[in-house]
C-alpha cells in the first residue's frame, strides 16, 4: 500500500512537472508550422538545446519508471484513470508556472475530471 | 479556412492521434509489466533486477514505442496551444484505456469506476471548448 502510494505520488507530481517543463521549452522555440519528417527532427533538435527539455526529460523519466512500478502491482483499469489527477497539477501549474490564464469554464471542466478520478479510486476492485 | 478554423482543426488531428496511440501503449506496458511481475522492493538490488527484467520485455518495447509516438504529437501540439488545454483534452485515452483493459486484458472494471470514467471524458468536454492558446506568441 504504501509502495503503490509513493509511486503514485511520484507519477503525479514530478511527471507532471516535468510535461510543464517540456511545454515551456516547446513555447521557446515557437510554434511549429512544417510537419514534414525533416522538419521535425530539426524541431527536436532545437528543442534539445534548451535547458528546460532536459529538466523536463529527467522529471518525466522518474515518472515513467515509477508508472512501470506501478503497472506491476496494479490493474491498467486502475492505474491509468488514477493518475488523471495530473490533470490538476497541470492546470494549476499552468496558471503558476507558464502564465496561461485558465478560464472558469476551464476550471470547472478540471473540477469534473477531479470528481472522475476520485470516483475511479473509490471503485477499485 | 480562418486562421483560427486551421488552429482548432491541426490541435485536433494531433489530439485525435495522441489518444489512439497512448492508449494502446499503456495497454502493452500493463501487459509486460504483469509478464515481469510485482516490483520487489526499494533496495537498489532489487530495483535493479527489477528495471533490467522490465527492459528486456519486447512487449514493454512496443509500449514504449507507441508512447513515443503519442510524445512526439504531444510534443509538436504542445508549441502552440495551452498545456492547460492539451492535457484535459487528451485526457479521453482515459476512457480508451478503460475499454481497452475491459475488452483486451479482460480486467473487471466495477460500475463506480465506469462512473468516474465518464466524468473524466465530461470535463474533457468542458475543456475543449475553451480556446486552445491564452497567452501571447
Amino acid at each position: 500500500m504504501l509502495t503503490a502510494a509513493i509511486l503514485y505520488f511520484l507519477i503525479v507530481v514530478p511527471g507532471t512537472c516535468g510535461e510543464m517543463c517540456m511545454s515551456r521549452a516547446m513555447k521557446t522555440i515557437g510554434e511549429v508550422t512544417d510537419f514534414r519528417p525533416h522538419a521535425i527532427v530539426r524541431t527536436m533538435w532545437r528543442a534539445m538545446k534548451v535547458p528546460w527539455f532536459w529538466i523536463g526529460i529527467t522529471l518525466m523519466a522518474s515518472g515513467f519508471f515509477s508508472l512501470l512500478g506501478m503497472l506491476s502491482v496494479a490493474k491498467a483499469s486502475f492505474v491509468f484513470p488514477a493518475t488523471a489527477l495530473s490533470y490538476a497539477v497541470g492546470t494549476l501549474g499552468g496558471k503558476l508556472f507558464l502564465g496561461e490564464r485558465v478560464t472558469p469554464q476551464r476550471w470547472f471542466g478540471v473540477l469534473i475530471v477531479c470528481i472522475g478520478v476520485l470516483l475511479v479510486a473509490l471503485g477499485k476492485g | 479556412m480562418t486562421s483560427s478554423q486551421g488552429l482548432h482543426l491541426k490541435t485536433a488531428v494531433l489530439i485525435v492521434i495522441m489518444v489512439s496511440v497512448a492508449p494502446l501503449g499503456d495497454i502493452f506496458l500493463r501487459k509486460g509489466m504483469e509478464q515481469v511481475g510485482a516490483m520487489p522492493g526499494w533496495m537498489p538490488g532489487e530495483l535493479f533486477r527489477f528495471f533490467f527484467a522490465a527492459f528486456t520485455s519486447g512487449t514493454v518495447w512496443i509500449g514504449i514505442g507507441l508512447l513515443l509516438a503519442f510524445f512526439v504529437a504531444y510534443m509538436l501540439v504542445l508549441s502552440w496551444a495551452d498545456y492547460s488545454y492539451v492535457l484535459p483534452a487528451s485526457s479521453i485515452s482515459t476512457l480508451v484505456v478503460a475499454l481497452l483493459a475491459r475488452f483486451v486484458l479482460h480486467e473487471t472494471v466495477r460500475p463506480l469506476r465506469w462512473a468516474g470514467v465518464a466524468l473524466i471524458c465530461m470535463g474533457v468536454f468542458v475543456v475543449g471548448r475553451t480556446q486552445p492558446r491564452t497567452t501571447e506568441r
